[in-house]
């Protein structure tokens, strides 16, 4: 019998998942593009703000419609109140910041527990009339999703075409305004119509969403999947294009879990959902994540092992009278590198066929080590000559600057510079060190 | 002379004498005071630059270099003066002007590459809802071509150096197709080659009859660079060719000490303009 | 509607829990972190949730510790996203409360059989019945609200005096706080600690939005009265207690007002409507800072340059050897400088109340005024033409501005650095300044 739900709902056979799924679906979509603007101007926070705000417009116009002898849960007057007190809620915003000291964050602050604290006294009112039973404005705050009909979801959908394609009109000038707003100012192009644009979109994303997915959960939409789609891509149009899908994917797998499982919210769970992928795109995000990063780093850091390996073997058997094979405590001499460090870095080496045991605790360069460690040397002296002659650094401090700079050389940097030191050299056989390489600790 | 209905010549006076200014050129400031909150200040900066010429526009740390730029481009709020564009006011010549912030004015981490950048000198060309064409591209890229980015065209701006990142921008205020350029310390930080395609960059752009003001810092290159100079220290000290003004004398008049007397006054105006707002 | 001993015991319940939020709100608003007091407020859902859980019990221990540890995970995971993964601070603290808050969410839903606590207490709070919640101290009922509240308060003061240069230093500068030994990150997470157990204990006398409308708003207010730290921490407590006196009033009567006779309203919402009307008094109303007072002050210094410009308009008539009407006066000021008419009657009628002029010509004691002001004018038309070498048709306009903020410091200044000159650069005499001699 379980098996057959599963086989319902995930083929959307039932009308009203149906209904739910599109509906928070194209939610979700909406909201990863508009949040996407948001993340980048800086202002996440203000969906919080604007979604706390509307509480006391969607009580009064209860009360008002009430009061006029309509059903006060009309749907198109509770979002007109929602929008008023919204715009209001940025309006009021904008004036803290404006004409006082007060800074953005605390004006954000303000505006959500005033407005909300407001909307809470006009909620208990209503509850304590006994005109009409008030329940369903509840579910502006945690939301109602398992129970939205046809009519809510078409009201999403013509607001989020309506949002998405605002965003898709302006997405120039929105990627102007955020990127460069004093750039923006001088060339002309009106910086505060296109802000209030911008705040207009993320309430009425926010009014249709509240009553889907609730509160708190409709913050969560406007930023996690815009937050996760950057981690993905430095591409603008394909991070707002991620940030639709993952709002939208998350909308969707969110709805269907918590249709298949008995007492799960399907606002919390979508917003679950939507961190699920914010962390994997935090960890694997191959833009910015903090896996891929790490793994570069550590990645540099064998690498410029193997080059002071590579250095420290070539320099020690370019010595007069040295034999081609080095000894391990010679190496170990050269570098403050432990001994541990070391037989990782050797054996790594070896395995890369650059060096080759000679016997138990000495190696010596391959033939292709040989041309690789070259390589390296050459480079080195070649940053050393350059600190010297061109930045005036003194020569015993030379090498320690070279060692930092040398591993990251691109290709071009390195022709610019044997073009800028040796201009009759072009051989490939690294120059002499410009310092005495016995002085060396 | 001594009419006391007109006493010590009237501001009325003052505002039509901006007739005096020759229309043609390209940037005619008159008049202009900024005392900005915490801003280096200026003092009735009156100036004409000269048609088709490198302008330096030089002068010690909190001279109000980049004020002089930001109040031109209405960017802050002067206390006074007119500013006029090819004998226009600036607002309704706004697409003749093309400005290089400094490079520390935006998020380098914004994900977009070079090319979006400089795209976004195309906008005002543009215009309201249209995307960026192909065209537009094109002009964008042979921007990038001329500072010697072109290359890096799809490298991300937060991966160039510094000396890059510089180019790009001034790749964008090229891409704009301006006649007018003006520039917040474009070498500021930046590698002795960037500097050099930057003053190559500068030579064309006077070839083709631009006129440019750079904010500039660095003295030993003014006269190799530049036409003429504007020397400024919270008023404009001197102007003209480079070869008559910059002199030593001049510039011992523009970096010898400060006008303390002058700094007070403008923070009591800029107190008593802030209680106004 | 009677006031009781319930009201009584509500409105200290209520003052007491906004006084101890109001006192570290301070700091997360000059610290700009406004937001983690709603950030924390959030995210505490889980951690009260999974307390209730795990031991079944309400026990204040449990939650205390339940909330101290998601405050530090809060605050740390916010810093955790935006230092590993280079998300903006504000968003960071977005995607962990909203998610903090989901899961406990989701706990409660899935355990709602087993536990009386339902979200919307958590959100609203229930400050009306929380007088008739009682234990036994020392003999006495004592609402339970009341005695925790109590305590936090206790707490936080004893926290905000025990730091109190610790915090300043490091709210102003944190680096130098580092640097002189002080660990601002330690601090920080204290911090969040005392904010997180705060929210938590007045969460269920009131809620948590009460809880984040008191950690900001009366410190914001105190920020548009005060320059002081100290001031301002006064000033934040008092003004939360006066929210929850006059909210709950407000609770009472204000639905009346309304046209809803007999009806109350959550005393909660209450006081956080009435601390937002308190802040909008002070953006309006503030003493230094407010709306009005700075359209006052603007009115007074146009009157006041209009005054100084006529009474410098006079002495250069009777320097011609001139008279003038006062509506040829009049017009010449609303020539010269744009002043609209009223503004130079109600100048004129000011000089003549402060016997500085007598109908239209100068008092001896205007005269002296206005010499002084005729005298720094030619100063500065001297001084910008030997230092600024403005041309001779640009002196005036920057001397006319400069004159009306002229005070006697700058006006030796200026007289050294001229040289003592006699005349100014259009030959007119400088008058000697009298006053100072």
């Amino acid at each position: 019998m379980p098996d057959l739900d599963l086989f319902r709902v995930l083929t959307l056979q039932d009308y009203n998942t149906r209904i739910v799924v599109g509906g928070v679906t194209v939610l979700g979509l909406a909201s990863g593009v508009i949040g996407s603007f948001m993340l980048l101007r800086k202002r996440s926070l203000l969906g919080d703000a604007i979604s706390h705000a509307t509480l006391p417009g969607i009580a009064c116009a209860f009360l008002v419609l009430g009061a006029l002898g309509l059903d006060g849960k009309n749907l198109p007057g509770l979002l007109l109140g929602a929008t008023l007190s919204g715009g209001l809620g940025v309006g009021a915003i904008l004036l803290l910041v404006h004409w006082t000291r007060l800074k953005e964050d605390a004006a954000l602050g303000i505006v959500l527990s005033v407005f909300f604290g407001l909307g809470v006294c006009l909620l208990r009112i209503i509850q304590k009339l006994e005109t009409g039973s008030a329940a369903g404005l509840e579910s502006f705050i945690y939301g109602k999703t398992a129970s939205m009909i046809a009519s809510d979801a078409q009201l999403i959908l013509a607001s989020s075409l309506v949002i998405a394609g605002t965003c898709g009109l302006l997405f120039k000038e929105f990627t102007l305004l955020c990127f460069d707003t004093q750039y923006a100012g001088a060339q002309g192009w009106p910086i505060v119509a296109l802000d209030i644009t911008l705040m207009v979109l993320v309430v009425g994303v926010t009014v249709v969403g509240l009553q889907a997915v609730g509160l708190i959960l409709m913050v969560a939409l406007l930023i996690i999947p815009a937050a996760a789609a950057r981690f993905w891509t430095e591409h603008l149009p394909t991070m707002v294009v991620g940030a639709a899908v993952l709002g939208a994917v998350s909308s969707l797998v969110g709805a269907l879990l918590s249709a298949l499982l008995p007492d799960t919210p399907a606002g919390a769970v979508i917003v679950l959902v939507a961190s699920g992928f914010f962390l994997v795109s935090l960890l694997a995000g191959p833009a910015r994540g903090v896996v891929g990063r790490a793994w570069r780093q550590s990645e540099l850091r064998r690498k410029i092992a193997r080059q002071h390996l590579l250095r420290a073997v070539y320099e020690l058997s370019e010595m007069a009278n040295h034999p081609p094979s080095v000894r391990r405590n010679e190496l170990l001499a050269r570098r403050s590198w432990s001994p541990r460090q070391l037989a990782q870095t050797i054996s790594a080496a070896e395995r890369a066929g650059l060096v080759v045991p000679t016997e138990p605790n000495a190696i010596r360069l391959t033939e292709p080590g040989r041309r690789h460690a070259a390589r390296v040397t050459r480079n080195h002296r070649l940053w050393e000559l350059y600190l010297i002659e061109h930045a005036d650094i003194a020569p015993s401090h030379v090498d320690r600057d070279a060692d930092q700079i040398e591993h990251v050389l691109a290709p071009e940097m390195i022709q610019k510079l044997e073009a800028l030191l040796l201009h009759q050299d072009r051989d490939r056989q690294p120059p002499a060190s410009p310092h005495a390489l016995e002085e060396r600790p | 002379m001594n009419d006391p209905m007109q006493p010590e010549g009237l501001r009325l006076e003052r505002v039509a004498s901006g007739a005096e200014h020759p229309t043609s050129s390209p940037l005619s400031i008159h008049d202009m005071t900024v005392a900005y909150h915490r801003k280096p200040v200026l003092w009735d900066v009156d100036y004409d630059a000269p048609d088709g010429k490198l302008i330096a526009i030089i002068g010690p740390n909190g001279a109000g270099k980049s004020t002089l730029l930001k109040a031109t481009l209405d960017l802050i709020p002067k206390a006074s003066g007119i500013v006029t564009i090819y004998g226009q006011p600036y607002h309704q010549q706004r697409h003749l002007v093309g400005y290089v912030p400094q490079r520390e004015s935006v998020d380098w981490d914004f994900p977009v590459n070079a090319l979006d950048v400089v795209t976004m000198g195309r906008y005002g060309q543009i215009g309201w809802f249209r995307p960026v064409g192909r065209r537009h591209r094109a002009v964008a890229l042979e921007a990038l071509d001329r500072v010697g980015m072109a290359d890096y065209a799809k490298r991300q701006i937060s991966q160039l150096s510094g000396g890059q990142q510089q180019r790009v921008f001034l790749a964008r205020a090229l891409a704009q197709d301006a006649r007018l350029y003006l520039m917040d310390e474009p070498f500021a930080g930046v590698d002795a080659s960037t500097e050099r395609a930057i003053v190559e960059v500068l030579r064309t752009l006077q070839r083709a009859g631009k006129t440019v003001l750079v904010v500039h810092h660095d003295l030993q290159t003014v006269a190799e660079y530049f036409d003429a100079v504007v020397l400024l220290n919270m008023r404009i000290v001197a102007c003209g060719p480079t070869a008559d003004v910059f002199t030593e004398e001049n510039l011992r008049k523009t970096y010898g000490g400060r006008l303390t007397l002058l700094e007070e006054a403008a923070n009591a105006l800029a107190r008593n303009r802030g209680s106004r707002e | 509607m009677i006031w009781t001993l319930l009201d009584t015991q509500i409105v200290i319940i209520g003052a007491l829990c906004a006084m101890s939020a109001a006192l570290l709100g301070n700091f997360l608003v000059l610290r700009r972190m406004s937001m983690m007091g709603d950030a924390i407020s959030h995210a505490v859902l889980p951690g009260l949730a999974l307390a209730f859980l795990l031991t079944g019990s309400r026990a204040s221990s449990v939650m205390l510790i339940g909330a101290g540890v998601v405050g530090v995970l809060t605050a740390a995971l916010t810093q955790a996203v935006h230092r590993s993964g280079g998300v903006d601070q504000g968003a960071s603290m977005g995607v962990v409360f909203t998610t903090l808050f989901a899961i406990g969410l989701v706990i409660l839903e899935r355990a709602a059989r087993n536990v009386d606590l339902d979200p919307g207490c958590v959100l609203y709070g229930a400050l009306e019945p929380s007088p008739l919640n009682t234990v036994t101290l020392l003999g006495w009922d004592v609402p339970r609200a009341m005695l925790t509240n109590g305590i936090v308060l206790l707490l936080n003061v004893g926290f905000v005096t025990l730091f109190y240069k610790e915090l300043k230093i490091s709210t102003f500068d944190p680096q130098l706080a580092t640097t002189l030994g002080f660990d601002a990150t330690w601090l920080h997470y204290l911090l969040m600690t005392m904010v997180a157990i705060t929210t938590v204990v007045a969460f269920e006398s009131v809620g948590s939005v009460l809880v984040i409308a008191m950690l900001i708003v009366p410190a914001a207010t105190a920020v548009l009265l005060t320059d002081r730290l100290l001031g301002m921490l006064l000033i934040s407590v008092a003004v939360a207690a006066l929210s929850a006196l006059l909210g709950h009033l407000g609770a009472l009567h204000v639905p009346g007002w309304f046209g809803y006779p007999g009806v109350d309203t959550s005393t909660a919402g209450m006081m956080t409507v009435v601390a937002g009307g308190l802040l909008a008094v002070a953006v309006v109303a503030g003493p230094r800072h407010g709306l009005i007072r700075r359209a006052l002050r603007q009115l007074d210094l146009t009157l006041r340059i209009a005054e100084e410009d006529l009474l410098g308009l006079l002495y250069r008539f009777e320097e011609a050897g001139r008279t003038a009407t006062r509506p040829q006066m009049v017009a010449v000021l609303q020539q010269a400088g744009g002043l609209r008419p009223w503004i130079a009657h109600l100048a004129l009628r000011r000089l003549a109340r402060a016997a500085l002029v007598d109908d239209a010509s100068l008092t001896p004691a205007g005269r002296r005024r206005a010499r002084d002001l005729v005298g720094a004018h030619r100063l500065w038309e001297t001084y910008l033409d030997q230092h600024l070498e403005l041309p001779s048709d640009h002196l005036h306009a920057p001397a006319e501005r400069l004159e009306h903020i002229t005070t006697p410091g700058m006006r030796r200044q200026l007289e050294d650095e001229v040289q003592q000159p006699t005349h100014d650069p259009h030959g007119r005499p400088i008058p000697r300044d009298e006053t100072s001699e």
